[in-house]
């Protein structure tokens, strides 16, 4: 006789579609791999409508039940079997997904590509399925309910993510794979060991039947602490970051666009499932703090190394640091005081409405860098004049992607900040939302440095190397558009959007709102943007730079100093202390706080 | 003393020596060798779990062991991609190291690109 | 025998993963490591996980073993400059303490896990009636659990698809790995002969007895790649070249018919994955019998590396 299966694990109608949103790219990338040559990107760019209709499906039938889809594997219900189970934050990060998937699979299709009568080449061969592999894996860890098959779904995540790394086959890449890989493996395990430690306290890996039985003994708030950092460490949360920049700037740029926006979302999606749906009471004050003071030293941190950055591409890639910090912020930001556990509002859908306009701008930023590089030949950022006239879709879609970014009605990202910002205010936690503004001062001084090299004229008529086909272009401008307009987006039905946040801004006080934030972006750019030997190529440089010279040497020696603990902190030895040091704080922090009854 | 707690402290001996190897070794090829000690001494934590767990005629717990069969051939692969990018870096460098301040690395600020 | 026998096993086992870290030479290292993973087997066998053993034996030990004494070989020229960049004394204490702090962790769950132990062997006891299978490890890893074992299939393909990716552009669609040459009239080749024969009985054997006895398809793919191996290595035949048709076929076998499989569990089934009672072993063995040849190919594989010659034509 079969165990009794828990209410919630019935299947529900139209939980079939889970199962094909997996087999879908699982399929593709077999038939892919032995159809071989041509075929390849065929099969490749055949699968991705079909996965977007999915996801769309999936979106429109939970909306139909008003609850979660479920799906049982094999008719066999936890905890013995497996679960698929589909709720509102899935459905919302699947859509992400399949989204950023086809605009990346349109953009690739000039570089990875095999001309006709040629035989098959081996970046796009690997591209391809490597591609289809990060879909898989991230529709598993999206949908999957079960704390092993997450952990198979995130090795699957990193060796199809890896690969992509070192795709042009140059020494930097390689060693920036390897470090990858090395401490991508690091932080799985670190998940393995917690896996393995809720398993023995109760006898399920099970989410739905671990949020019932879960309460605070030392094993259970042992095996969080080793598993939340072990996911960290896969997010590449300051400051365990080593290994990010180099992976995402030295990447082809198709492949930066799917390593930012959405395979660092997959770790950080587990995070989620652990600290809010399978054990909400047990971090407590503490670790909830903890977590969010990473999230904003991750913000500081990246934004202002992505300031000092020479290069396009590693700006990006500091920016993707900082925009991750965001992503963390929320779990100090959802404490509940009252009931003393982590509450599903408004400061949850901010980080999740935060990680998917970061993916979509992320995606373009990084797709209009890479037709940039494309055109030029190099990505340094001062040497960028002019390239405003001969690529202006291309700069544009990076403008309104950084723009979405920094946070400007009716962007997601101003969405997300409002929501955590309202969260902050609800439970007393001004000190993030001083952070919260901070990072938007940050966000537009570098959006203002890239876009001000940019668009100034050039001494004399720029060489393109290679006509950019104007479909890339706008492969990235559909995704920098799509960020910049989530905000219009009603997504009440699917993330725990608290009602009435949605305030008009277009009034004096709210473009007082959004004006400032610029401004003193602009001076902090002025005063510690590497802007080459000439001076900036800004109207009244000179007089904004006089005004803020008097506070030229502190804020450049904490420029001097922060870049230093970058260089610091990416040694290998350092980052490993780190992972260590943080993983014993988490577990004294939760400890202490003993958890709930 | 039991037996499955005998082999769990070994297991977490073994996890720690894996841990403190992956950190200090700076030879990438003895990281590898470290982060496989590591996982081993995980998945003997969870062979520990499945002994206790020995029950209905079984001698242990068949769902813990079956997922500890799958970590193997995930480990096993890990490994295998790890070497094949250290051996393609020594092909392609001469040397195989991670300091990012190596001679052929990566995130210089370089005006040259 | 008793617990006097395991403390020693365990001390001699701690002893080994001790060399494996600090031995000063990576090739010393490698070989401690090796036997290390063949030790474990036997602590496996104690632990009543011979299924687990046996894979311990042959991937942990075996492949692995070979896999890294392979790849120390090839870089003994870098051992020099890696002892200049060692961390200083500090640096390492503050490692060791802070790695201690992990194991004292684990130490404490292991000392505080609840007795008894929630486990589901019952359930595992009850539901096998469903496949008539009488081992339970591969019930849980073809019935109960089938997607993790599905997901695997594709992780393993991934891999390789990660490792066949860093071959330079050129020697696309050629042969992994080194050619291998042995004397023909040596020891060597002569083993290539006479072993995989037996080996290939042995391994499908496993296979076939997988079903009540202990075994199962990665045991069996594991040997089958050793065998397949042990041709190679003593030159009695090449890899084959990664473009060619068939070996992309035989990689995706495994995977492709478990995907059918259970996707005709949709109709014939109640579910994705759900293999109706009557036909269930017959439907798994055709599963495990594609699989084991898809493990054994690929790790085989993965063991030989990016294609290194251009494919002769």
């Amino acid at each position: 006789m079969p165990p009794p299966a828990p209410l919630l694990d019935a299947v529900t109608p139209g939980g079939f579609l889970l199962v094909l949103s997996l087999v879908v790219p699982v399929a593709g990338a077999l038939l892919a791999f032995v159809a071989g040559g041509r075929q390849i990107e065929r099969i490749a760019l055949g699968t991705m409508p079909l996965g977007l209709a999915i996801a769309v499906a999936i979106a429109v039938v939970m909306r139909q039940a008003g609850g979660p889809l479920v799906y049982l594997l094999g008719g066999w219900a936890p905890p013995l079997g497996v679960a698929l189970r589909a709720d509102g934050l899935s459905v919302v990060m699947m859509l992400m997904t399949a989204v950023v998937i086809c605009a990346v699979g349109v953009f690739a299709r000039a570089d990875f590509h095999t001309p006709a009568g040629s035989a098959e080449s081996r970046a796009t061969f690997a591209f391809w399925i490597l591609l289809l592999g990060v879909w898989s894996g991230l529709n598993t860890v999206f949908l999957s309910g079960d704390m092993f098959t997450l952990y198979v779904a995130l090795e699957l995540l990193t060796f199809a993510a890896v690969p992509l790394v070192c795709l042009d086959g140059r020494a930097e890449t390689l060693q920036a794979a390897l470090r990858y890989l090395l401490f991508a493996l690091l932080g799985s395990v670190l998940y393995l060991a917690g896996a393995v430690l809720l398993y023995g306290v109760y006898g399920t890996l099970d989410i739905v039947l671990l949020s019932q039985r879960a309460h605070a003994d030392p094993a259970t708030l042992i095996a969080a602490a080793l598993m939340t950092v072990g996911l960290l460490a896969k997010t590449a949360l300051v400051p365990l970051h080593l290994w990010l920049p180099p992976a995402h700037a030295g990447a082809p740029a198709a492949a930066s666009a799917v390593l930012s926006a959405l395979v660092v979302k997959g770790s950080f999606f587990i995070v989620v499932r652990l600290w809010f749906d399978v054990m909400p009471k047990l971090p407590g004050y503490g670790a909830g703090q903890l977590l969010s003071a990473l999230g904003a030293a991750a913000i500081v941190f990246g934004n202002l190394v992505a300031l000092r950055q020479r290069r396009l591409k590693l700006l990006i890639a500091y920016s993707t640091l900082a925009q991750i910090g965001y992503l963390f912020l929320m779990f100090g930001l959802a404490f509940d005081p009252v009931s003393a556990r982590l509450s599903s509002g408004g400061a949850l859908a901010g980080g999740i409405m935060q990680a998917i306009s970061h993916a979509t701008a992320k995606a373009a930023m990084f797709m209009a860098a890479g037709l940039i590089y494309a055109a030029l030949g190099h990505d340094r950022i001062v040497d960028l004049a002019g390239i405003g006239r001969v690529l202006p879709v291309s700069v544009l879609a990076f403008a309104l992607g950084g723009v979405a970014l920094m946070g400007v009605p009716p962007s997601g990202a101003y969405a997300a900040k409002e929501l955590l910002l309202q969260a902050a205010t609800e439970t007393g936690q001004w000190w993030w939302a001083v952070v919260l503004q901070a990072g938007g001062v940050l966000t537009s001084s570098y959006l203002f440095l890239v876009l001000a090299c940019a668009l100034a004229p050039a001494s004399e008529p720029i060489a393109v190397r290679a006509p950019v086909p104007f479909v890339r272009e706008a492969a990235a401008l559909g995704l920098a558009l799509c960020s910049l307009l989530l905000g219009l987006v009603h997504l009440g039905a699917y993330l725990p959007v608290p009602a009435g946040v949605r305030s008009s801004s277009f009034n004096l006080d709210g473009v007082w709102k959004v004006l400032w934030p610029v401004l003193a972006g602009v001076a902090l750019a002025i005063l510690l943007g590497r802007w080459g030997d000439r001076p900036p190529p800004v109207p009244l440089a000179a007089a904004i730079d006089r005004l803020v010279r008097p506070t030229r040497r502190p804020v450049l020696a904490l420029g001097g100093i922060v870049e230093g603990a970058d260089g610091v902190l990416r040694q290998w030895p350092a980052a490993g202390l780190s992972l260590l040091l943080i993983a014993v704080i988490f577990a004294a922090a939760m400890l202490a706080a003993g958890g709930g009854p | 003393m039991s037996t499955a707690t005998v082999f769990g402290l070994c297991a977490a001996v073994a996890a720690g020596l894996g841990t403190y190897g992956l950190i200090t070794n700076p030879q990438p090829l003895r990281k590898i060798l470290a982060f496989n000690l590591l996982g081993s001494g995980v998945f003997l934590f969870f062979g520990v779990v499945a002994r206790r767990g020995a029950a209905a005629g079984f001698g242990g717990d068949p769902v813990p062991q079956a997922l500890v069969i799958t970590g193997m051939v995930v480990a096993f692969s890990a490994t295998a991609l790890a070497v094949a990018l250290l051996l393609r870096l020594f092909q392609a460098t001469g040397s195989a190291t991670l300091r990012p301040d190596a001679p052929a690395s990566a995130d210089s600020n370089r005006t040259d690109a | 025998m008793g617990l006097g026998f395991e403390i020693g096993l365990v001390v001699l086992v701690l002893g080994l993963a001790t060399w494996t870290i600090v031995a000063r030479e990576t090739f010393a290292a490698v070989v401690g490591f090796a036997t290390y993973g063949l030790l474990l087997a036997l602590v496996w066998v104690r632990l009543s996980a011979p299924d687990v053993a046996l894979t311990e034996a042959a991937i942990g030990g075996g492949l692995t073993g070979t896999l890294l004494l392979g790849a120390a070989a090839r870089l003994r020229a870098t051992e020099a400059a890696a002892a200049a960049e060692r961390p200083g004394a500090q640096l390492r204490l503050v490692a060791a303490v802070l790695s201690a702090t992990v194991t004292a962790g684990l130490a404490a769950a292991v000392l505080f896990l609840p007795d008894p132990a929630p486990t589901l062997a019952p359930a595992a006891a009850a539901n096998a009636a469903a496949t008539t299978l009488g081992n339970p490890v591969t019930n849980v890893l073809m019935a109960f659990r089938a997607m993790d074992t599905l997901l695997e299939k594709v992780v393993l393909l991934l891999a390789l698809v990660g490792v066949w990716s860093l071959a330079p552009d050129r020697l696309w669609g050629g042969h992994p790995g080194p050619r291998h040459e042995a004397d023909p009239q040596g020891a060597f080749a002569f083993l290539a002969r006479l072993l995989p024969p037996p080996g290939i009985v042995i391994g499908i054997y496993i296979l076939w007895v997988s079903a009540d006895h202990p075994g199962g398809a990665f045991q069996s793919g594991t040997i089958l790649a050793a065998m397949w191996m042990l041709v190679m290595m003593a030159g009695l035949a090449d890899t084959p070249p990664v473009s060619r048709r068939l070996l992309r076929l035989a990689l995706i076998a495994g995977p492709l018919v478990f995907l059918l499989v259970g996707l005709g569990g949709l109709w014939l089934g109640d579910a994705f994955l759900a293999y109706p009672v009557a036909y269930a072993k017959a439907l798994i063995l055709a599963i495990e019998f594609p699989m084991i040849l898809t493990i054994a190919v690929t790790l085989g594989l993965l063991l030989a590396g990016p294609p290194e010659r251009e494919r002769e034509r």
